[in-house]
């Protein structure tokens, strides 16, 4: 096997799904590729100065701009006639949340950028507080259970849609477990003239808290369950979706996770558990998930 | 026909930076509309549409956005510019320490205005004195002319190797964006002269892998700091050497750091910023006619803040009156303040009094000016107030 883009030694924590993420990611874009990075756990874990993890040209901002920043990498590289890809590899925080606007900007211009969001469904870096991807019931550091809270009030906010209301002519989820669909979908990306989106359920160890086994069965049980579908767009219409031989039931991911425990445990949850499952039940009958 | 006469044309404010940007040959031009600043980056795109410039013009959602794609496009090695004022600086804060962290060398114009609220779309500095720590040069200029050539100026101050640090000019927004003024438009080839290709050392590039914007721990954090702290301080030389350059190659000079105006001899010095040195020259030229000893010290370079330059040039002053458009509340003034602490430890001991006046776009008149020296006469003899409000309208408190 070739050397990972990728070095080891980086500092992401045993069990995270984000570093298999990106080398997966780097792996199918090759060396010449420019990444850029939000603030977050992927900057913190692979560039402490004079370290850097990276063996292709990196570059971080600040939380809310990669895209603008890669928008201005990917001006330069145009004028400059040369093709070579920019990725922009951030969290759910700066995707879903704070780097909105910049997004936004950046998809509407029409820039040729794969932008990759590792979700893992709340601000990990800064102590597990929600985020605009936590799903509905997920107990965080500012959605706590308590007597009168069953976690997050609210579902997942949905970042596929918003860049396909921006015309992005290819978007997709894609799964830490999933490896080969998720290298086909960075590949096929790559290709597009223009911006680009692929959402990753990558599991966070802490803030999801698992044992550090089972983050790619998880990862697989997210998508089984119909709770995380893979789809692909393409200029606008779902091209694809991956086909589920037999739905589990979404107790089955749900248990395994120390951040929905508090519906297994209180008293009166059992309704919580039937929205859970009446969710992914749409996602099979919305997308057609299971023949 | 030389230089001297060459080119001169009334124009507006706006485009004639505008032009000065075009003839500096920006790779990436990224902006945000706002008031007063707006009619130089619609100047710009119009030249980008005209085919008269050859830059990728970027419209971004913010002004966060616009100074963010600027990051990204000069860590490519482009020549970055971009303008803004008021709220879309404030708005930039966050970007504007990242652009000097990662030594970055961009030119921004600054049209400035007042901070909201109450919203005011009018000219003052609090905008860029706000931002005097970030990081960037700051440079402020007189009139329509010294925007032009300071603009130039700033991008070979900018990119030289050992400096490499973003630098503002600073121009009050309407007094000189929107006025129309005879100024020398400068010449291309004479700016190729003067300003060579940026190649910076690094770049993003697949064939040399680097890492930009790595985070730092307390064992390095203090010493990227210091070494742009030292930047700045080298930069006064440069400052220096890049006005007579440029006044060798275009035949203007307005000083390097710093300018004085029937300073020589002066009791009553007169110390300030940017536009307001116009009036201020007219209120000395009438008050010399009377005999008083009235002189200006025009503070171009306000960061790095030139403090050897300032003893130097202040040393026979009787008595320093500064005149502001900006204000710290709760505290008096950014030049003023600094003014103070440069002489602090100097063996000099001249009364130094403060004012700020011409807030939110409030006209600072020759009567104004006279009435600052009066103050300042009367300060020889004892200070009698440190800082205060000129022009306050009392009546309607």
């Amino acid at each position: 096997m070739e050397k990972s883009l990728l070095a080891p030694g980086h500092r992401a924590c045993a069990g995270c799904a984000m570093p298999t993420t990106i080398k997966l990611v780097l792996d199918s874009a090759g060396p010449n590729t420019i990444v850029v990075s939000p603030t977050g756990c992927l900057e913190v874990t692979t560039t402490p100065f004079p370290e850097s993890a990276w063996c292709v040209p990196w570059i971080h901002s600040l939380f809310e701009n990669a895209s603008a920043v890669a928008s201005g990498v990917a001006v330069m590289l145009k004028r400059q006639k040369k093709d070579t890809n920019v990725i922009v590899i951030g969290g759910d925080g700066s995707t879903f949340d704070i780097g909105m606007g910049s997004n936004s900007g950046m998809f509407e211009r029409g820039h040729k950028v794969l932008y990759v969001c590792y979700d893992n469904e709340a601000y990990m870096n800064t102590g597990v507080q929600r985020s605009g991807s936590t799903p509905f019931c997920v107990h965080t550091t500012t959605t706590p259970s308590g007597s009168q809270s069953q976690g997050n009030p609210r579902p997942k906010k949905d970042m596929p849609a918003i860049a396909l209301a921006h015309r992005v002519p290819y978007v997709a989820t894609a799964s830490v477990a999933y490896p080969v669909d998720l290298r086909k979908k960075v590949k096929k990306a790559l290709q597009v003239d223009g911006p680009s989106y692929i959402q990753v359920n990558a599991p966070c160890i802490t803030g999801w808290t698992f044992d550090a086994g089972t983050m790619i069965e998880l990862a697989r049980l997210a998508v089984e369950t119909g709770l995380w579908p893979l789809l692909e767009y393409e200029n606008g219409e779902l091209t694809s979706v991956k086909k589920i031989r037999m739905q589990k039931p979404a107790a089955e991911y749900l248990k395994l996770q120390g951040r929905y425990k508090h519906l297994f445990k209180k008293a009166g949850c059992a309704g919580v558990l039937d929205q859970i499952q009446a969710m992914a039940d749409a996602n099979i009958a919305k997308y057609n998930l299971v023949d | 026909m030389s230089e001297k006469t060459a080119n001169m044309k009334v124009v507006e404010g706006s485009y004639a930076v505008a032009h000065a940007v075009m003839r500096c040959r920006p790779d990436v031009i990224s902006a945000y509309p706002i008031t007063p600043q707006t009619h130089i980056v619609e100047n710009l795109s119009q030249m980008v549409a005209d085919g008269e410039l050859d830059s990728e013009f970027l419209t971004v959602d913010s002004e966060f956005s616009a100074l963010s794609v600027l990051v990204g496009s000069s860590a490519m090695g482009a020549r970055s510019y971009s303008s803004t004022t008021s709220q879309g600086l404030a708005l930039m804060y966050e970007v504007l320490y990242n652009v000097s962290g990662m030594r970055l060398p961009v030119v921004m114009n600054v049209a400035n205005r007042a901070m909201g609220a109450p919203l005011n779309i009018w000219n003052d500095q609090q905008d860029a004195i706000g931002a005097r720590d970030v990081g960037w040069l700051q440079i402020y200029v007189e009139d329509v002319q010294e925007a032009v050539d300071a603009t130039l100026q700033a991008y070979k101050i900018a990119e030289d190797p050992a400096i490499r640090m973003p630098v503002m000019v600073c121009m009050d927004g309407f007094v000189l964006t929107h006025v129309y003024e005879p100024v020398h438009l400068l010449d291309q080839e004479l700016c190729d002269q003067f300003l060579p290709p940026f190649r910076p050392a690094d770049v993003l590039d697949p064939a040399h892998p680097k890492t930009f914007g790595a985070f730092a721990d307390p064992s390095t954090y203090t010493e990227f700091r210091y070494q742009q702290f030292e930047a700045q301080l080298k930069s006064q030389d440069l400052i220096e050497k890049v006005a007579r350059e440029f006044e060798q190659t275009f035949g203007r000079y307005y000083g390097g750091l710093l300018d004085g105006y029937h300073l020589d001899d002066a009791e009553v010095v007169l110390v300030t910023l940017g536009s307001v040195v116009g009036t201020i020259k007219d209120a000395i030229d009438a008050m010399r006619a009377e005999g008083k000893k009235v002189g200006l010290l025009k503070v171009r370079s306000y960061r790095p803040f030139p403090v050897q330059a300032l003893r130097k040039a202040l040393k026979n002053a009787a008595v320093i009156a500064v005149l502001e458009k900006d204000v710290a509340i709760g505290g008096e003034a950014g030049l003023v303040t600094d003014l103070k602490a440069a002489f602090y430890n100097s063996s000099t001991r001249t009364p130094i009094i403060g004012f700020t006046g011409g807030l939110g776009g409030r006209d600072i008149t020759v009567r104004d000016i006279r009435k600052i020296v009066a103050r300042a006469e009367a300060a020889r003899k004892g200070i009698e107030s440190e800082f205060e409000f000129l022009d306050l309208r009392t009546e309607i408190l």
